[in-house]
């Protein structure tokens, strides 16, 4: 081995050491400068290669080029390490305070709790295979009442009861008028709800005079009571727990035959009418049900007026239902007042920001 | 209506306690609105006792001393107050311990130095009636011949019992009488049923002259004829039911009346035959504006259409509603003439309406009263005539009716009963229930016919009807749940309804809340909206509304919107950001519009203050115009800003306001609150938009078709255009869209400046130009000329390119 190449040699590992030892960039920048620099001795000697014997030509600008391939990649090694170390104690030294408020997104807004419940409500009958339907809120008296077998002296046709504008224009008493216009306009199957605004000529501590109701109407051949029943089991568990049964009493409305009314079990006391303490239970008042809804079979009356569009009472058979939508609120939610839900208080409303999945 | 369980037993027991009774009501359609009570809540403690002696007070003039036997080893000493009281007499006792109708807890106490213990009781004391002369004598209206001493009172006179408190359906009339309810309780339990009690035969046939003018609004009008009579106090048990069902005896008379009434739901009327003048009775159309003074004291004016019962002088009562007082029973009457009339319902309806008069007859003759329940009401209520009253009956029943038609047979198909319930109920038990139902019933091959009784033959018409009284019975409750069987029903929500939910959740996510206000709105609330004016249009208004302030069809919602944010300051909220999507309503009453809105209200900061944005500002126009352009870009109609026309918005600034416009028309507004307006409502400013969402849904775009992008990088130059003060930007963007060649991707503003700089009347607005082409990088030399293109197009319409 030549001289050369061993002083090649022994400035690789003092370069090797150097830079094994600096403690900052700026030190490693000298090393380099030092060792692999444009003056530094490595570089001296592979510039004089050229002046050298031809057999040690080959040895040593081997041996050179080897050392400054090792020494250029301990430099990168060395101040990569360094850089990161520099990272890590600048990144160590930031420090905010996690507990500031977080910037606010443009949120902050709610959804009525009444269109929440509304929402909740459609979402269940549209997974039933229902549309939504929608109807004038200023209605005729013909499809108000007449339509919907109505007796001539029907009190609820008194201007008592019912908003006029004139004898035969009235702000509609019920979201039912749809039923009509939904059939007029389509022949069976049906299978429709119908959300919206209702009024009545009362107002006190618990009637205001605009409130929401859901109407449901399906219309098909063989549909039966029983199947009234099981849409509306269906629709209890979905709002109010799985855990729900329904009961049915009879009553009477004049556009269904035969009528019913819908008890929920009371989802407070599961249905026992008392609480776990054993006092009486003041939502369902210790009955163990809540009344819901109304419901029936559609009347043929009503069918024989939408006759023309394809309702033969002999062939087409179905069921309709209504619901207040306050009311379900109301059990839901809890809002204990109905004047609360007009109000539009942002305090009320901010309580609703939640998804309420 | 008001059931005693004592009465409604006596017709039919369902041997049930009385919350199960209720229950099993309830379930087949009886409604029950409470368990009531009547007379004392418990028993205990009233007894009868003999009185064995009876002595003056040592003290006092008019109490006694009295030692009454009440089953005891030992008579005890009852100090009373009563005249009648008397040895021998049987009495009803409360002892201590028990407690009053009213209440009261009876104690041993002294009274005048002697120690009473309990109490003899007087009518009034048994809520039986308001008689307090004295005390009740139990062997004057008892046989008591078989009772002890000591034993409960309940065995003669119940000291109190339950009231089942009844909603009856507008459709079962004759469930407003206390036997058929009785009949219900039989169809559920299968109890017997017992038959009401008939009178005998007349003595004599008396007749009398009687009229009906017009039988489609008078059916029938029945009359008996009773002589002798002797008016006076009724018995003690027909009080005491009376009472119990909630109405005040009066004297033999009136009571039978009410009582059969209660009973048989049939209303009557005893006329004192001798006060009917000119010995006839003609019933008639009354005269437009002719006046009767009914038994209420109160002088009626009538109208043609309403019908009256007269004698020979005029009308002594309004038919069906009310008596008169010219012929009503008084304690000298001794000859009775008892009217039972059937009247057409919706007639009495009208009458009692207009002249806003209710009596317990008109409430049940307007439901539709049977024709042929008169001729078997007449027999029931003369029983008791003649054995109460003393009275003979000398006529058969007087009727003069019309056409009555007879209930018609219906036939029930047993698969049809299945096909609408669900479920399958044999023929064998449908006809029992029917049966029950006092339907008359015969097989017909698989199918039976039922003949309704006459009493529901307004109510029971058809198969449907029929299948009702059988599920019903049956109960609606044991049916079983299924589900309908249509495999076509795909459930969706429309375009339109989709837009709503898309726009409210947009919405609430911007930071806006949710409001729902009244659809009413008031001429004197919508004026506010027109500073020293009238909001023009014209409106939908109530005639019967509840208050002036709900009067009137709102025709927009900003109204609501000012009072949300009125309702919101005053209690101390420092911003309201709120919408409501709503109906308003336009057009005539003829001619209705309605439509869906969309109204926004914004007053103070945009979005909540932080501390990193301690003060975010007033909300102005542009915040308001970002989310309308939020509303654009979410349902893809786009939605242009153009300058407000015409005076239809006095409730805007007009230089701070837009007509919102989509699919070429206008759809709305966008604007800052008029300052006079915002006054009114309490509030220091507000920008308001209104959408109408129907026009957005009608130009909602087809479904997003995919186009390619280009892979080649945009490129971007900032041009600074200087024009006079009133051209609006967006005509400067249109004159640099239109002539910025094919590659030009947009222009959008990102700075205005006014200033010395750009001179007086003039501003600098900062424009970034991106172009792209699709298949290659664009060279300098193409954005060049694109520019200069751009500039020529700006100088045209008074514009410069600065710097």
């Amino acid at each position: 081995m030549s001289e050369t190449v061993e002083k090649i040699q022994s400035i690789e590992s003092a370069g090797a050491s150097a830079i094994g030892s600096v403690a900052s960039l700026a030190e490693l920048e000298d090393v380099r400068i030092h060792f692999l620099g444009r003056k530094a001795e490595l570089n001296d000697i592979l510039k004089s290669i050229a002046t050298l014997p031809p057999e040690e030509k080959g040895p040593v600008g081997k041996a050179g080029n080897q050392a400054r391939g090792k020494l250029e990649a301990l430099l990168a090694a060395r101040q990569e390490e360094l850089e990161t170390a520099a990272l890590t104690q600048l990144l160590e030294q930031d420090r905010i305070d996690i507990t500031l408020p977080g910037s606010p997104v443009a949120g902050g807004g709610a959804l009525h709790p009444i269109t929440r419940v509304r929402r909740e409500i459609e979402d269940v009958f549209i997974g039933m295979g229902y549309k939504v339907a929608e109807g004038p809120e200023v209605e005729k008296v013909h499809y108000n009442f007449d339509a919907l077998n109505h007796s001539p002296n029907h009190p609820a046709r008194e201007w008592t009861d019912t908003f006029y504008f004139e004898d035969d224009v009235l702000l509609r008493t019920h979201t039912s008028p749809v039923q009509i216009r939904v059939m007029e306009e389509q022949p069976p199957p049906v299978f429709v709800i119908v959300p919206g605004k209702v009024y009545r000529r009362d107002s006190d501590a618990t009637h205001t005079p605009m409130f929401h109701q859901i109407e449901g109407l399906a219309v098909d051949e063989g549909i039966t009571l029983s199947d009234l029943r099981g849409t509306l089991l269906e629709f209890s568990r979905a709002i109010f727990g799985e855990d729900r049964e329904v009961r049915l009493r009879p009553h009477f409305f004049p556009f269904t035959e035969p009528s019913v009314e819908i008890d929920v079990s009371c989802f407070k006391c599961s249905g026992k009418g008392h609480l776990k303490d054993g006092s009486r239970c003041n939502l369902c008042k210790g009955t163990g049900w809540i009344e819901i809804l109304g419901a029936g079979m559609v009347d043929p009356n009503v069918f024989s007026y939408v006759r023309d569009s394809g309702y033969d009472p002999e062939k087409v058979q179905g069921f309709a239902f209504g619901m207040g939508v306050e009311r379900i609120a109301f059990l839901k939610h809890g809002i204990p007042d109905l004047r609360l839900f007009y109000e539009n208080d942002l305090r009320l409303l901010a309580q609703f920001e939640a998804g309420g999945y | 209506m008001r059931v005693p369980l004592n009465w409604l037993n006596e017709y039919c027991d369902s041997g049930l306690g009385v919350h199960e009774l209720a229950e099993r009501l309830a379930m087949t359609g009886t409604e029950v609105e409470r368990i009531g009570r009547h007379g004392a809540a418990e028993t205990d403690g009233f007894v009868v006792g003999k009185v064995l002696t009876r002595e003056k007070h040592p003290d006092a003039d008019k109490l006694s001393v009295c030692s009454v036997d009440v089953g005891a080893d030992e008579p005890v000493t009852i100090v009373c107050g009563a005249p009648n009281v008397d040895a021998g007499q049987t009495v009803a006792v409360v002892q201590p311990g028990a407690v009053m109708p009213d209440g009261t807890k009876i104690k041993k106490a002294k009274l005048r130095g002697v120690e009473s213990n309990g109490m003899i009781l007087s009518e009034r004391e048994l809520e039986i009636s308001e008689d307090h002369d004295g005390i009740i004598q139990l062997e004057q209206h008892f046989d008591v011949g078989g009772v002890a001493a000591g034993a409960p009172l309940a065995e003669v006179l119940a000291p109190g019992q339950d009231v089942l408190e009844l909603e009856i359906t507008p459709n079962r009339p004759d469930c407003l009488g206390v036997h058929g309810v009785a009949r219900e309780v039989h169809a559920i339990t299968g109890n017997p049923l017992a038959e009401l009690e008939l009178g005998p035969a007349p003595e004599g046939d008396e007749t009398f002259d009687i009229t009906v003018e017009d039988h489609t609004l008078c059916p029938r009008f029945t009359a008996r004829i009773f002589r002798d009579v002797k008016v006076g106090p009724s018995p003690l048990w027909l009080k005491e039911r009376l009472s119990a069902a909630g109405q005040r005896p009066i004297n033999n008379v009136v009571d039978i009346t009410n009582y059969v009434m209660l009973l048989t739901s049939q209303p009557m009327h005893a006329f004192d035959m001798d006060k009917i003048r000119g010995n006839k009775l003609v019933i008639r159309h009354a005269a437009h504006e002719e006046k009767i003074t009914t038994l209420d004291d109160v002088e009626r004016t009538l109208d043609g259409q309403m019908l009256v019962v007269c004698d020979a002088e005029g009308p002594t009562g309004i038919a069906g509603v009310m008596g008169g007082q010219i012929s009503e029973v008084s304690s000298e009457t001794t000859n009775v003439l008892l009217e039972i009339a059937a009247w057409n319902g919706p007639n009495i309806h009208r009458t009692s309406q207009k002249l806003a008069l209710r009596s317990e007859a008109s409430g049940r003759f307007e439901k539709g009263l049977s024709p042929i329940l008169p001729l078997e009401v007449q027999e029931i209520a003369s029983k008791l005539m003649v054995e109460l009253t003393g009275a003979t009956l000398v006529s058969s029943t007087i009727d003069v009716a019309g056409e009555i038609s007879q209930p018609q047979p219906i036939e029930l198909r047993e698969a049809r009963v299945e096909g609408l319930l669900g479920t399958r109920i044999p023929i064998a038990r449908c006809a029992e229930i029917l049966e029950h139902l006092d339907f008359k019933v015969e097989m017909s091959g698989e199918n039976l016919l039922a003949t309704p009784p006459h009493y529901r033959s307004n109510d029971v018409t058809r198969e449907a009807d029929l299948i009702e009284e059988v599920a019903r019975i049956q109960g609606v409750d044991t049916f079983p749940a299924t589900l309908p069987e249509s495999p076509t029903a795909i459930g969706s929500f429309s375009p339109a309804q989709k837009l709503k939910r898309g726009l409210e959740d947009l919405l609430a996510a911007n930071g806006y809340s949710e409001s729902i206000t009244w659809s009413f709105t008031s001429e004197a609330a919508l004026n506010k909206l027109a500073p020293g004016g009238e909001l023009p249009g014209v409106r939908l208004r109530i005639a019967n509304p509840l208050s002036e302030d709900q009067s009137v069809m709102r025709p927009l919602v900003l109204g609501g919107l000012l009072e949300v944010a009125q309702h919101n300051f005053a209690r101390g909220a420092d911003a309201v950001r709120t919408f409501e999507v709503g109906t308003v309503y336009n057009g005539t009453i003829s001619d209705p519009v309605e439509h869906t809105a969309l109204a926004l209200l914004l007053s103070g900061a945009p979005h909540a203050a932080s501390w990193r944005d301690a003060a975010p500002g007033e909300g102005d126009f542009f915040a308001l115009k970002g989310i309308i352009e939020a509303i654009s870009a979410n349902s893809g109609v786009e939605i242009g800003f153009e300058p407000l026309d015409g005076d239809d918005h006095p409730y805007l600034i007009p230089g701070r306001s837009a007509t919102l416009v989509a699919g070429g028309q206008s759809v709305g507004y966008l604007g800052e609150i008029h300052p006079l307006v915002a006054k009114e409502h309490d509030i220091s400013g507000a920008t308001a938009a209104e959408l109408n969402l129907d026009l957005v849904a009608a130009a909602l775009p087809a479904p997003t078709t995919f186009e390619s992008f280009t892979s080649f990088p945009p490129s971007r130059e900032d041009i600074a255009v200087v024009v006079p003060q009133n051209v609006p930007a967006a005509e400067v963007i249109a004159a640099v869209e239109s002539s910025g060649g094919k590659y030009l991707q947009n222009a959008n503003v990102f700075d205005v400046f006014e200033g010395e700089q750009v001179g007086e009347g003039k501003k600098s607005l900062a424009i970034r130009l991106t172009y792209a082409a699709p298949d290659r990088t664009l060279t300098d030399k193409e954005t060049e000329k694109a520019r200069k293109s751009i500039t020529q197009k700006l100088e045209e319409i008074g514009g410069a390119l600065r710097g």
